[in-house]
């Protein structure tokens, strides 16, 4: 399932942020050998987590973290305005209906439906705000897996021109984008609005629980 | 809704040079969304509050004497969130809460409202919100059909008490880049966004991403508007003035 988490919320879910981080290090270090910082605890945790932004997590079964994405938004502090604005052509990208992704993270072994869903929760999010568009850093060989889910993002700037290439992309946000994510991943759009409402509505109980 | 009557509003509210007349200008921002209340609440450099409402000055002064602010589950819910809040999502368990709810209603503070959290570019942070009597289903609809116009005026509202605050001069907007300058000059030569984007050589979702960053940063309240403004404030030139002969 999806819970949208802000960062220091993560401490009620000790399991699920500890599996998370530890993904990081192992896709983000072990994998591609990027530059990043890994703790003692073998968590890869970097400046922006560090700015209580709010996690997309897909919860597995058993408790741990099945992928995630991290969402800053525009008008703060964000890492392609930080890092990449030679890949914007030197625009600083702010705006209240522009939010960032970064960090997108798939655990060993987590297949396409997994990103599929992860990405509608960020659309459903996007909705439920009144958000217009979603830019992001994009790891080049991640965008297979954007290709095989069909929800390409369109690209600003790269930076490289191998594997290794990063780049900036940009997404529209639309309930048709959802809808076809949602059916990409087998999760009916009822249960991604369900999981934004029991994660952003303190009281959701059971009683809607029950009504739902 | 008519975006002309939103550009006129936020053309006034550029205008405004004190609190005060911010505070009066709530008032159009509230007829224009058709809503029961309009707030804006931040604290400046000082420490102090500094807010600009519609609510009547009697319950303003309750809340402060009250210390509200310390049981407000509207305020206490924003703190170190930037996502946009709907007041029936709160927690209200707190007999406390439950009390000031009540005492709310009296002073004629509408049942349902929706908040946006603000965080400034220089660590500063604000709170705008909108509140209204209606039922959850009336709420739901209004909410997400204006959810995202909301957003865009939370922000024009809080860089203009910035600058009323800092005694900026009005108008003084974020650089922009020799780019944005760019989209926002082909823009008013009155090309086509496919002709712009073609022009400069990005992708129409590109281009839309770069004139939304430039709409924000002249505190405009869309393209037309950015346009407009970058015109009248120099920052791109006046090509339409000359005829071509």
């Amino acid at each position: 399932m999806i819970h949208y988490i802000y960062a220091d919320q993560l401490e009620n879910f000790p399991v699920l942020a500890d599996s998370m981080f530890k993904d990081r290090a192992y896709q983000f270090k072990d994998r591609h050998n990027w530059d990043v910082t890994v703790n003692e605890n073998g968590h890869e945790i970097d400046q922006y987590d560090a700015m209580n932004p709010l996690y997309v997590i897909w919860q597995n079964e058993d408790g741990t973290h099945g992928g995630s994405i991290r969402i800053m938004p525009t008008v703060g502090q964000i890492m392609t305005n930080d890092y990449f604005s030679h890949l914007t052509d030197g625009v600083k990208i702010s705006s209240p209906v522009i939010w960032e992704c970064t960090r997108f993270c798939l655990a060993p072994g987590a297949g396409p439906n997994v990103a599929a869903a992860l990405l509608a929760a960020g659309l459903e999010l996007g909705i439920r705000f009144g958000l217009d568009q979603a830019i992001g850093v994009i790891y080049t060989r991640t965008h297979a897996i954007y290709r095989r889910i069909g929800w390409v993002p369109e690209i600003i700037g790269t930076d490289g021109d191998d594997r290794e290439a990063i780049s900036i992309g940009v997404w529209d946000i639309s309930t048709e984008a959802r809808d076809e994510l949602c059916r990409k991943s087998g999760i009916s759009a009822d249960d991604m609005a369900y999981w934004f409402d029991a994660s952003f509505n303190a009281n959701f109980n059971d009683e809607s629980l029950a009504a739902a | 809704m008519p975006q002309d009557i939103l550009e006129d509003l936020l053309e006034r509210l550029q205008i405004t040079k004190s609190i005060e007349e911010l505070q009066v200008w709530t008032h159009e921002l509230r007829d224009y969304f058709d809503v029961a209340h309009v707030v804006y609440h931040t604290v400046n450099r000082e420490g102090e509050h500094v807010g600009a409402f519609t609510y009547g000055l009697e319950w303003a002064r309750r809340y402060v004497e009250k210390e509200y602010v310390k049981i407000d589950p509207v305020v206490i819910g924003a703190a170190r969130r930037f996502t946009p809040m709907d007041w029936k999502s709160l927690d209200w368990s707190n007999p406390k809460a439950r009390a000031f709810a009540k005492d709310a209603a009296k002073a004629g503070i509408g049942n349902q409202g929706w908040s946006v959290p603000i965080f400034g570019p220089n660590g500063e942070f604000a709170l705008f919100a909108l509140n209204d009597n209606a039922s959850d289903d009336e709420w739901n609809e209004f909410t997400q059909s204006r959810g995202k116009d909301i957003l865009v005026v939370s922000h024009l509202v809080h860089q203009q008490a910035m600058r009323i605050i800092n005694e900026e001069t009005v108008g003084s907007p974020l650089d922009l880049s020799p780019r944005e300058k760019d989209a926002l000059t082909q823009l008013s030569l009155g090309q086509s966004r496919a002709a712009v984007a073609n022009e400069l050589n990005i992708s129409e979702n590109t281009l839309r991403a770069y004139i939304d960053s430039a709409r924000h940063k002249l505190g405009a309240a869309n393209v037309t508007h950015a346009v407009a403004l970058a015109t009248a404030r120099g920052i791109i030139g006046r090509q339409k003035e000359f005829p071509k002969y």
